[in-house]
């Protein structure tokens, strides 16, 4: 058996040495270059674009403007579809924009022989423009008179939802009750994979086949289609490998434009590589969300009613709009339960901004950042230690959620945080740090978090998956599930061997999805990769052994049902004899006289389940007052993700979550000029993500308790790691300063001003 | 893809001020950090560009017979700082320069490109101000002198005439001998970043090493171009060793810096830094130096 294994990488040797193709590996020489001139103003319309120069630039071979694309708008959000009219993403995107929502926003496009000739060309477009006010604060932008993005959106209010739990109004009179109240602000992020979007387009067959880096094939195969007016089977998604997504490539980025460029020359290849400068503005970025927190606890801790607002900075587009903010709010009443009362608003609000979407844990870092800074500092209101205070809380044993259905099992949040404590020694350093003066000052912080694993039962989970026998007994894997960098096709392959019964070497996992060739699947999204694949490939796996046995049965004579087949041998359940390697069935059944035959399976398998994933993080910090800086000392992660499929790539990805979570809690925010709205820092040296310098060691620790649902035992890995970092640093702070800092990322800048206000500097 | 229109690659120093003479429009490109940045900005799209990245003349650093240090401005930033002449006479520049950027950066920076870019963020720059360096310049009508305090213009502006080239920047002996400096690069990151603000401070100490003979100090980033805080340094300057030494240059140097507030920093939190990096800098220098607390 290989699951729970740290087998190797079935991509490692391609990826180190460089045999690996990606998307512009694949690009033939000959492409033409799409080259974006983009908006230098927030909001406003295009008035004229003055073309001349640049269609007369030697190399340029075509010019779209705004003025040219059809008037169709389409959504961008990598959900699946919804064939309910009333759950479908809005429809707000067109190729190129005439009135433009942000400075970044797409306003022509140069197609040119080659990238100098293209960019020559965009910078001799003449674009002129009627300016419009614009607004860049979420609250701002709610207020009767701000400047209106989309008119049918009232106040820019994309959405609200809102829930109450009790009677909040009520609970809150409880006499002796504490009151304790925050604002919480969390910054636009970027998720600053190592590859920008890239994708090139063709036509070929009558078809538009489109190369793209995405997590999506299947889903940007349709709205290519909905986007260009094509019947769907009309647009081929071929996905590569890719060089990381978290979340930016779960949206159709520059796919339809790239398509529609393709269509304008003739249907000659052209390819559209987007520089790292548009990637933080032009694609996707997380939602920055503004929380208030009012909790009313007994003197004793126990809360009692609490309320939360979350304002959801949407940008100029909707992309995966109000479902970010929606998931966060959901978080409120779970992770912590009150007595009495929950009720919660949250609305999602068009600004003049870049489009946020999915990124890496979708709404739950943010309001983990706001949750667990308000606990800590309803801790220190009461006068309470703030772990026993998460733990008088928290989500109990036993609590089941109404509408997922989700169980809380096990002591997850419990053992975890056993685990986490224990390794920094938390308590005894958070009672004496509290103590400390002098300018040099160390601090512990922690925070928890639950995550979701998939996202039934609000949208599809279905995985299609097709498993293919060869000659000597191997396995070819194709599944709609994708590689994304995260390890996906080694934990598949882990669980094909177990499944079928073939030593891991036999599995290949084909590691392209080509809409055209790979089964329906909607691809890497959630943290449901290895959860929603594992039903599909136990499902499908168990039906391809089934076959294997049958003709087992052929051979031998034994029933089918008495045999079984483990690391590619076939042998009796009862007396353990090994009857034949697999190699030599496979071998025999295809090239039988009598009865030839290839075994395959193929299907759609359904999940109706999701899984709470459970975790928390801990820190150490020393924190130099003066210098209004912070060093991360010690760092740990412990999550209950389940059984681990592979130990060795469960901790890395556990490392990457920790390391961009660093980045959200102490360097990471794109800024923008007040006066314009321009983009401050949309560059690798200006926006601060973090280095490896800026890293300590970091710890992964697991508790491995077998998720029930899961034929695998597993749930969510993906996204939890980056959970609790930034909130524990923020808390690690104030326990080294007493300085609380309700904004993320804590800067030297954000440090300097709080420490001035209380009177350390 | 870069968009520039030639590329003419010198083959000595003569040769480099040749070309620059038949081309006058062209752009100098040693390692070339800075200029194919802007290049690929579009900043200098379609540029004719003379390469003096050949030129290994330039990067060697010697002892010129009046002592004074020869450093090479093609000099890389890891060879300043691997440079065993360096290493013995002002190893703070080698520190310096290792602070700037990330390895592969540092492999093809130049010293010279770090000041002739005019950018008060330079990571080696505010040491060979504090050091007073001499530049030698190279142009038609043969080889001048400028001291770094004079090189300097404003932001992105040297005192390089059409036609000229920085061939050394001298460090006198006086400056080195019996100092001992220390650099300080605030900056966000521990890597890859540039300066919020860099401190170079340098002392000389009594033979007892009980008083500060002599103390210098350069920013970064305090203001548009690298400066010295001479009210710091004239305030320090027979000081015995000691806290009262730090808490003098700590209020001192604001005397000296004119930070200003961008989006990057505000000048409030600067003069924080400029303050506390001044006292934490000579603290350091001083105990190079072999003083004690």
């Amino acid at each position: 058996m290989v699951v729970g294994k740290s087998v190797k990488r079935v991509d490692a040797i391609d990826k180190v040495t460089g045999r690996a193709r990606y998307t512009d590996d694949l690009a033939d020489k000959s492409a033409l270059i799409v080259k974006i001139c983009h908006s230098t103003i927030a909001h406003g319309m295009v008035k004229s674009i003055d073309t001349s120069a640049a269609e007369n630039i030697p190399g340029v071979v075509k010019v779209i403007t705004c003025f040219d694309v059809p008037n169709r708008p389409f959504p961008t959000a990598g959900h699946p579809w919804s064939t309910d009219p009333h759950h479908q993403d809005v429809a707000d995107r067109m190729l190129l924009n005439r009135h433009v929502r942000y400075y970044g926003d797409e306003v022509a496009v140069v197609i040119g022989e080659d990238e100098v000739a293209a960019e020559q060309g965009v910078r001799a477009l003449k674009v002129e423009y009627d300016e419009l006010p614009f607004v860049l604060d979420v609250q701002e932008a709610m207020q009767d008179g701000a400047p209106q993005l989309h008119e049918e959106f009232k106040n820019n209010i994309l959405d609200h939802t809102g829930y109450e739990v009790g009677n909040y109004e009520e609970a809150i009179q409880e006499p002796g009750l504490v009151k304790i109240e925050g604002w919480y602000n969390t910054p636009i992020v970027q998720h600053c994979h190592i590859e920008n979007h890239i994708c090139f387009a063709e036509e070929q067959f009558g078809k538009i086949v489109i190369v793209s880096s995405t997590q999506i094939p299947h889903i940007v195969r349709r709205i290519c289609g909905q986007a260009l007016g094509l019947p769907w089977g009309k647009v081929r998604l071929i996905k590569p490998y890719i060089g990381g997504g978290f979340g930016n490539k779960q949206d159709a980025l520059y796919e339809p434009l790239c398509g529609y460029c393709c269509q304008q020359v003739g249907g000659r290849l052209v390819k559209l590589d987007v520089s790292r400068e548009e990637t933080f503005v032009s694609n996707r970025v997380r939602h920055a969300i503004r929380y208030h927190i009012i909790t009313y606890a007994r003197p004793d801790g126990r809360f009692v009613a609490r309320r939360l607002e979350a304002f959801s900075n949407q940008g100029a587009y909707a992309s995966h709009g109000h479902g970010v903010n929606a998931k966060g709010a959901g978080a409120f009443k779970q992770i912590y339960v009150d007595d009495k009362a929950t009720k919660v608003d949250a609305y999602t609000v068009y600004t003049n901004l870049p489009a946020a979407g999915a990124m890496r844990a979708y709404g739950i870092p943010q309001v983990s950042f706001a949750i667990e800074s308000s606990v800590e500092d309803a801790a220190k209101a009461l006068g309470i230690d703030s772990l026993k205070l998460r733990q008088m809380n928290m989500m109990p044993v036993g609590y089941t959620d109404s509408f997922s259905k989700n169980v809380n099992y096990f002591d997850s949040l419990n053992q975890c945080i056993a685990k986490g404590k224990a390794y920094i020694d938390y308590e005894r350093k958070h009672e004496e740090y509290a103590k400390q003066t002098g300018p040099i000052r160390r601090g512990v912080g922690m925070a928890i978090f639950w995550y979701n694993t998939a996202v039934w039962p609000i949208a599809l989970e279905a995985s299609s998956c097709r498993m293919v026998m060869n000659q000597d007994g191997s396995v070819q894997l194709e599944i709609g599930e994708t590689e994304i960098g995260q390890g996906a096709d080694t934990a598949f392959a882990q669980m094909v061997a177990d499944t079928v019964g073939v030593p891991f070497d036999k599995v290949h996992v084909l590691t392209t999805q080509d809409t055209d060739v790979t089964p329906f699947g909607t691809g890497a999204y959630a943290s449901r990769q290895t959860y929603v694949a594992g039903f599909a490939i136990h499902n499908i796996g168990t039906q391809l052994k089934n076959k294997v046995l049958k003709y087992a049965e052929y051979m031998t004579g034994k029933p089918a049902e008495t045999l079984d087949m483990a690391e590619g041998v076939v042998f009796e359940k009862e007396t353990q004899e090994q009857l034949m390697t697999i190699d030599e069935l496979a071998t025999s059944a295809l090239y039988s006289l009598d009865q030839a035959e290839q075994f395959s399976a193929e299907g759609t398998t359904q999940i109706k389940t999701n899984a709470y994933s459970f975790g928390c993080g801990f820190v150490e910090v020393e924190v130099d007052i003066p210098m209004c800086k912070v060093k991360l000392l010690k760092m740990i992660n412990v999550h209950d993700c389940g059984r681990l499929i592979n130990p060795q790539l469960a901790e890395a990805q556990v490392h990457g979550g920790m390391s961009m979570a660093i980045g959200y809690g102490m360097g990471e925010q794109l800024l923008f000029d007040p006066k314009t709205g321009k983009p401050l820092n949309n560059n690798l040296l200006d926006y601060k993500l973090c280095t490896m310098m800026d890293h300590p060691d970091l710890k992964a620790e697991f508790v491995e308790n077998f998720e029930p649902t899961s034929p695998f035992g597993t749930k969510a890995l993906g996204e939890p790691p980056t959970c609790p970092g930034a909130p524990a640093i923020r808390n690690a702070i104030l326990n080294a300063t007493g300085v609380s800092v309700n904004q993320t990322p804590v800067t030297p800048h954000i440090l300097f001003e709080r420490f001035k206000e209380e009177g350390l500097l | 893809m870069y968009d520039f229109s030639a590329l003419y690659e010198a083959t000595s120093v003569s040769h480099a001020v040749q070309l620059m003479q038949e081309h006058p429009d062209a752009v100098l490109i040693a390692g070339g950090s800075d200029v194919l940045i802007k290049l690929r900005e579009g900043k200098l799209a379609g540029a004719e560009l003379i390469s003096i990245y050949k030129l290994d003349e330039l990067r060697e650093v010697t002892i010129d017979p009046d002592g004074a240090l020869r450093i090479g401005p093609m000099t890389s930033f890891s060879h300043a700082t691997k440079s065993p002449v360096l290493q013995q006479y002002m190893p703070v520049l080698g520190e310096a320069a290792d602070t700037a950027g990330g390895p592969q950066l540092r492999n093809v920076g130049t010293v010279g490109g770090n000041i002739c870019n005019g950018v008060t963020s330079a990571d080696t720059a505010s040491t060979e101000v504090a050091y007073d360096a001499v530049l030698e310049i190279t142009g038609a009508n043969g080889v001048r002198k400028l001291s770094i305090h004079d090189f300097y213009k404003g932001p992105g502006k040297v005192a390089l005439e059409k036609g000229e080239l920085l061939t050394a920047i001298l460090i006198p002996k006086e400056s080195y001998e019996n100092c001992y400096g220390y650099y300080i690069k605030y900056a966000m990151r521990n890597a890859m970043d540039i300066a919020t603000i860099g401190c170079s401070v340098n002392v000389v100490l009594s033979a007892d090493k009980q008083t500060i003979q002599r103390a210098r100090i350069a920013y970064g980033v305090a203001g548009p171009v690298p400066m010295r805080a001479r009210t710091a340094e004239a305030a320090l300057a027979g000081q015995p060793v000691g806290e009262g030494a730090i808490e003098i240059v700590g209020r001192e140097v604001l005397n000296d810096v004119n930070p200003r507030t961008s989006w990057r920093a505000s000048a409030d939190f600067r003069k924080q830094i400029i303050s506390e990096t001044a006292r934490r800098g000579l603290r350091a220098a001083i105990e190079r130096a072999g003083g004690v607390f």
